[in-house]
This record gives C-alpha cells, sequence and structure tokens, in this order.
C-alpha cells in the first residue's frame, strides 16, 4: 500500500461549503495571527509591569510579582485553558456564566486571554533579567541627579532593558505563535487545526501537514528578520551587549 | 461556586489518577529525557562539526523543530510513524504504532532540538585550552569530547536541562490531542464522565503547579549554589 | 540656613527652600554635616558611628582601604544608601527625615560615580539636558546651552552629538563631572572617580576637579590620589572598618599622622 500524493487538493473546494482548502488553511492562518498578536500585547503590557515590579524596592509588589510569574509558568498552558474555557464560567455569577458560555467566538477570546497571561509571566522574567543586567550605578546615578523612581525606569532603565532583551523577546513572541495551536483543544480553528481537519475530511494527511509547516516556517522567518532590523535600528552606538562588572 | 463542589469526586479518582495518569506522564517525561539528552548531544556535535554537510543537517534539523507547535509535531508523528515503520520493516502496509510509542518518539525527538541548543552553548563555554590540552596529550576526538569537553560542558548546563525538563514534563500534557490518558487525559476522563469539569481541571491544575513549582524552585538553588562556586 | 553664596544671608526667617529646618541656623553651618551615622546590613555594621562634616567651600578627601565603607558613607550623603542611626544634614537639610523630599535634595548635590553611568542609549548632550528638564524643569534651549557650555569648559564639546560608549573613560568621566554641574550643585560627591580609569586618563579628570575646587566648589572626594588630596584638600578623613580613624588638616594628616593605621596605609600607599 502506498500514499496517494495529491498535491492539487488545495483547489478543491473544502467541504464547509465555502472557498477551496487553501481558503481553509489561509483562515487558519489568520485566527493563528490574530489570536498570537492579540495574546502578545496583552503579554507584553502585563509582563513589563510585573517584570518591572519584581524588581521594585518595595516588598510587596515585588512578592506580588513573584507569585504572578510562579503561577503562570508553573502550570502547563493546556490546563490554563481548560480553567479559562471550561472553570471560569462556573466559578463566576450564574448570569455572567451564561453570558461567557454562550459568547460567539469564545474560543478566540480564552486563547487570548490563557496564551496572554501565560506569556506575560515569561515577559516579566525578561524584563527583570534585563533590568538586574544593566549595572547597578545606572539607578544611582539616575537618583542621584534627583530623577523620581518612576522616571529613573522611564529615562534610564526601560530604554536599556529594551533593547537588551528584544532577542529573547523575540523568541518569546514565537513561542506565543506556536502556543496559539494549543487553543485547538478548545475549538479555536487556528492554523494547525485547520490542518488537521484538512486531513480528516480529504486524507490527504501529509499534503495538509506539510503546508501547515511551511506557513509556521514563513512566519517564523518573517518575524526572525523583522526583529533583526529591530535590533539593528535601535542599537546604541559603541555600546557592547554584555555589562561590565 | 463552590457549594457544590465536590471533594469526593478526586479522592475517589485518586488510584486512577496517579496510578495510571501520572504514572504515564512521568514514564513519558522520563524516557524521552533520556532519549532527547543523548540525540540532542549528538545533534549539538553534529552543529559544532568542521564537516560542513553534518552542521547544515543537524541546525535545519533544530532550527525547524523550533520554528514547530508542538502539537502540529505530535500530529505529524502521529500519522508519519505507521509509514516510517513500513518503510522501515519492509511491510506491505503501513504499520500499527502505539499511542505511547507516538508520543515518545515524538518528544525525544522535538525536546533534542531543545537539548541540542542547550549542549551547544555548553560546550561553547568550554575554554578551548581544554581541547588543544587534550589533543596535546595525544587524546581522540571522541575521548576528547567524552572525557574532557561533554562532562563539563553537561555539568554547567545542568540548570538549564532541568528547567527544560520542567517544560517537558508540562508539555507532555499535550498527548491530550491523542485521547491518551496522561495525568491531565485521566482527569479530563474522569471530568466528563462525572461531570465534574470544576473539580478535576482545578485538582489537575493545582498538581501540577506544585511539581512544577518545587522543581524550578530546587533549580533556583541549585544556580546560587554553582553561581556561589564559582 | 543660607541658600545663596553669600555668607550675610543666614538667618532664621529664611526659608528653607526644600524639607523643613527642624533647628533654627547656625551662624556657620557647615555644608555636609554627619553625626554619629551607623549603618547595618543585616548583622554586619558597615559605618561606626561616624562623624564629620564639610564646610562651605571645603574640599574633603575621603580614603582608607578597600571595604573600609568610605563609598558607603559618601552615598548615605545624598540618600542613595539608608542609614540607621545618626544624623545628616545637607545645607541644613536632614537626609534621613521621610519628610524630606529626597529628589529634590539630590538635584542640588552633584555626585560623580566610579563607572561614570552615563545613560548609554542617550547621546552626550541628551545625557545632560536629561536631569536639567525632567527635575528642574529647564526648557530644552536652556538645558542645551547649559549643556553646551558645562561641555565646553570639560573640553568634550566637539563630540556632544555622540554616544557614551565612543568616547574613551577619561572623556566619560569629564561628561559625568559636566551632567553633575549642569544641576548648579552646591556641593559635589565623588566616588573614587579615577579607579577605573587606564593611568594615562586619570589626570585628564584630576584637571577638572582642581579647577573646580580652586573655583570654591565644596566637594567630598573618596579617592587614592593623595597627589590630588595634597594639593588641594582642606581635611583628610581617614577610615578603615567602618570607622573614621582620623580627620584632621591635610598637612597634619600627612606630616604626622595620629594612627598607626593611617601610617600603615599611607606608607603602603605612598611607598613608590
Amino acid at each position: 500500500m502506498n500514499y496517494h500524493w495529491n498535491w492539487a487538493i488545495f483547489w478543491e473546494p473544502s467541504p464547509e461549503g465555502w472557498g477551496s482548502y487553501a481558503d481553509m488553511l489561509m483562515s487558519g492562518l489568520y485566527w493563528t495571527l490574530a489570536t498570537s498578536i492579540a495574546a502578545w500585547i496583552m503579554a507584553l503590557v502585563l509582563g513589563v509591569i510585573v517584570g518591572v515590579l519584581r524588581t521594585m524596592p518595595y516588598r510587596i509588589p515585588a512578592a506580588f510579582a513573584y507569585a504572578y510569574v510562579e503561577l503562570f509558568r508553573n502550570i502547563p498552558l493546556l490546563v490554563q485553558m481548560f480553567l479559562w474555557f471550561f472553570v471560569m464560567p462556573e466559578l463566576v455569577p450564574e448570569d455572567f456564566g451564561r453570558w461567557l458560555k454562550q459568547m460567539p467566538n469564545a474560543p478566540f477570546y480564552t486563547a487570548v486571554i490563557s496564551l496572554g497571561f501565560f506569556t506575560s509571566a515569561r515577559v516579566a522574567e525578561q524584563v527583570r533579567a534585563g533590568v538586574d543586567a544593566l549595572p547597578r550605578g545606572q539607578r544611582m546615578a539616575g537618583t542621584a541627579l534627583g530623577l523620581t523612581l518612576t522616571q529613573v525606569y522611564r529615562y534610564v532603565l526601560m530604554p536599556m532593558v529594551f533593547r537588551i532583551i528584544l532577542p529573547p523577546l523575540t523568541s518569546e513572541f514565537l513561542n506565543c505563535i506556536k502556543n496559539s495551536s494549543v487553543a485547538l483543544t478548545i475549538g479555536l480553528m487556528e492554523l494547525t487545526a485547520r490542518a488537521r481537519s484538512m486531513q480528516e475530511f480529504s486524507f490527504q494527511v501529509f499534503e495538509a501537514f506539510t503546508a501547515a509547516t511551511l506557513l509556521y516556517v514563513a512566519i517564523n522567518l518573517v518575524v526572525t528578520f523583522g526583529m533583526r532590523w529591530l535590533e539593528k535600528s535601535v542599537a546604541v552606538p559603541g555600546y557592547i551587549g554584555s555589562s561590565r562588572t | 461556586m463552590f457549594a457544590d463542589f465536590d471533594f469526593d469526586v478526586i479522592v475517589r479518582s485518586l488510584p486512577y489518577l496517579f496510578f495510571h495518569g501520572m504514572a504515564f506522564t512521568l514514564t513519558l517525561t522520563g524516557l524521552s529525557l533520556a532519549g532527547s539528552l543523548v540525540l540532542g548531544t549528538l545533534v549539538a556535535l553534529m552543529q559544532l562539526s568542521s564537516i560542513r554537510a553534518l552542521s547544515l543537517l543537524a541546525m535545519g534539523y533544530v532550527n525547524l523543530m523550533r520554528a514547530l507547535p508542538l502539537v502540529l509535531i505530535i500530529f505529524w508523528f502521529y500519522f508519519l510513524l505507521p509509514w516510517i515503520g513500513q518503510w522501515v520493516t519492509g511491510a506491505s502496509r503501513p504499520i500499527q504504532v502505539g499511542a505511547f510509542t507516538s508520543a515518545l518518539v515524538t518528544f525525544t525527538l522535538f525536546e533534542a532540538a531543545y537539548f541540542a541548543e542547550i549542549m551547544r552553548a555548553g560546550i561553547q563555554s568550554i575554554p578551548k585550552g581544554q581541547i588543544a590540552a587534550s589533543q596535546a596529550l595525544g587524546m581522540t576526538y571522541w575521548q576528547t569530547m567524552g572525557h574532557v569537553v561533554l562532562p563539563q560542558a553537561f555539568r554547567a548546563m545542568i540548570p538549564l536541562i532541568l528547567t527544560q525538563t520542567i517544560i517537558l514534563f508540562q508539555d507532555t500534557s499535550l498527548v491530550y490531542v491523542l485521547s491518551i490518558p496522561d495525568f491531565l487525559g485521566a482527569a479530563s476522563k474522569v471530568a466528563q464522565r462525572d461531570g465534574r469539569l470544576v473539580e478535576m481541571y482545578l485538582f489537575a491544575a493545582a498538581v501540577y503547579f506544585i511539581i512544577s513549582f518545587a522543581a524550578s524552585t530546587y533549580v533556583r538553588h541549585l544556580q546560587m549554589r554553582i553561581a556561589v562556586v564559582r | 540656613m543660607s541658600m545663596t553664596n553669600g555668607p550675610e544671608t543666614a538667618g532664621p526667617e529664611t526659608a528653607a527652600p526644600i524639607g523643613r529646618a527642624l533647628e533654627p541656623a547656625k551662624t556657620v553651618a557647615p555644608m555636609i554635616q554627619i553625626e554619629g551615622v551607623s549603618k547595618w546590613y543585616g548583622p554586619i555594621q558597615v559605618l561606626k558611628t561616624c562623624t564629620t562634616r564639610v564646610e562651605k567651600g571645603e574640599v574633603v578627601v575621603v580614603c582608607g582601604p578597600s571595604g573600609s565603607g568610605k563609598s558607603t558613607l559618601i552615598k548615605t550623603v545624598n540618600g542613595l544608601e539608608v542609614f540607621q542611626q545618626g544624623r545628616i544634614t545637607v545645607d541644613g537639610i536632614p537626609v534621613g527625615d521621610p519628610k524630606t523630599d529626597l529628589p529634590k535634595l539630590r538635584a542640588r548635590v552633584g555626585m560623580v560615580f566610579q563607572h561614570f553611568e552615563l545613560f548609554p542609549h542617550l547621546k552626550i548632550i541628551e545625557n545632560l539636558r536629561l536631569a536639567q528638564m525632567k527635575v528642574l524643569g529647564r526648557s530644552f534651549e536652556e538645558a542645551n546651552a547649559k549643556g553646551l557650555k558645562l561641555l565646553d569648559r570639560v573640553g568634550i564639546k566637539m563630540h556632544a552629538d555622540k554616544y557614551p560608549g565612543q568616547l574613551s573613560g577619561g572623556q566619560q568621566q569629564r561628561v559625568a563631572i559636566a551632567r553633575a554641574l549642569a544641576m548648579d550643585p552646591i556641593a559635589m560627591l565623588f566616588d573614587e572617580p579615577t579607579s577605573a580609569l587606564d593611568p594615562e586618563m586619570i589626570n585628564e579628570v584630576l584637571d577638572v576637579m582642581v579647577a573646580l575646587a580652586k573655583e570654591g566648589m565644596t566637594m567630598m572626594v573618596v579617592t587614592h590620589e593623595m597627589g590630588f588630596a595634597r594639593k588641594v584638600a582642606n581635611r583628610v578623613v581617614f577610615m578603615d572598618a567602618g570607622e573614621i580613624v582620623e580627620d584632621a588638616p591635610t598637612d597634619t594628616f600627612f606630616g604626622s599622622p595620629r594612627s598607626e593605621r593611617a601610617q600603615a596605609f599611607l606608607s603602603k600607599i605612598l611607598s613608590h
């Protein structure tokens, strides 16, 4: 028995009643990008706030940030998605829970929220590492000039932190895109889910997965080159990445 | 809300959850760890090899694996392995591959790409003088690697290897997409059967959290101790 | 409580510009007064009841072996390091008082660090403008003009549009001094300003500091440069193991140090 290759399958109409299999995969690509970009924006905002809190010279915000990071980092993303999708609507007041369950696009919102929180904990760790990588004297120099703590972070520390952590942030963003595929378990029809349903309908499993693979590789290349360009355009002349001691 | 929270369903299913579910999760984690460490080290050596074809091949493998979502790779191997099995054994039709074997092969090959990156960094952190000294003593490439470079690289990378293992442990929950009863799959099965989603998923989250948090706290202590020794 | 440079303006009715004065002004208030200051890191005491002062227009050099607490002491003056016991006032304003507006106080005390601590992502002139605009509320034009004037003074004006990483260590430290001067400080603190420099660059920085001292700037300087101390210091404070062991006029300190520890230190540092 041999596998029957059929690369023309992509142009055959999909069983969904509109468009071809290729259109189906493109719709998957759209949801993958929509989910991961929305989650990434959420992760950046929360991650920067939490990461900065962790480096504050105050005990309570730092402890809160520590708990936040550990909570979202030590539970598998899949379990977190189940918690937001199946458990959360049961724990809120009944009317609100019913509204949540009937919300159109619930898998999308749930995926964004769970992926956003999950990724934000990892962004927060990068931000903290970035602040820690700066020489302690930078904070002191800003403080000695009379800048307030907020000003020290805004004008002195964070501009350098963002430059230092751009490479790890790039891989976190790529992780975020890849992790959006976990949302197929709660019914989000993203790229991997679309490839899987194409396989189920057409039995052309390897064509479907090859197409998805190529699309993911293409996303990776675009993001990697985009970030490399960004890194170059914000590079500080004369500054060698490593911190001195 | 919590008013009808049923602790009993958790207690009743504990033996199933742990002796079947968790046992599966830990076996899968342990075996893939062993396999991917060995394979990852080989891939790292290939990446650093002076033979260009080898290093390109290894780099292509690592980059491809790291570009794809684990879920997609799980599906890939699930469907690909029977055909590979047919090709290897020369059978007349695709052979049956059990879900466990499929998952084990998938995680080994997937994690090998990540361990390769860790081991490569570890090997590159060893001063060139160590290699020169070994060669000056008349050691071969494999003797140099096996007795001098790899033991040092491995020791330097232990915290990263352990951190990656915690990620692997969490990632194994994704075999859920193959309907295999790992720990999460077992919890999910009970949840569906008894209609107790809230209890079972909260319990599963708590168990994953406790294990991962304890392990990562230990790794952090280890890291600090190593930092002090240096 | 004098706010201006004229010594006659002191008087109780002169409102303190920042914070609040807890006592009526003395006739000749020292610019920096350190009284019985102690500090602990956990169980380890790093400062042991240190007492000294810096008068207006005075240059005081603080020296001592490494780990003696001299860097910690100078950082307590502008509140970069907290202390558990004692009292420090700068221009009459208590540093340790929670009611004191520390950012405002720090803006009036210039500080120069061992590792320069210029902000690497900002151009030289931007380094000089930042705090002038954000802390003192000066306009861009004013801050820019002031910055360029001071860069000219330390001989770096032609590098105004470069980044710190493109300058040598000596040049960076001169920029750091200019950055502190741009705030019109009432006193300057120097924390080992030449220790991180290659030997050939030390003098260009010391020259700027000597010129500053000759203009009458109040200076507290932690340094091992005994030549500098001899040339411009009014007094030398010698520290060892968190204690101020000797606090004497420069000539006395170099001529006949009283303590054995200071003698040992001097013989080590001056032996070649």
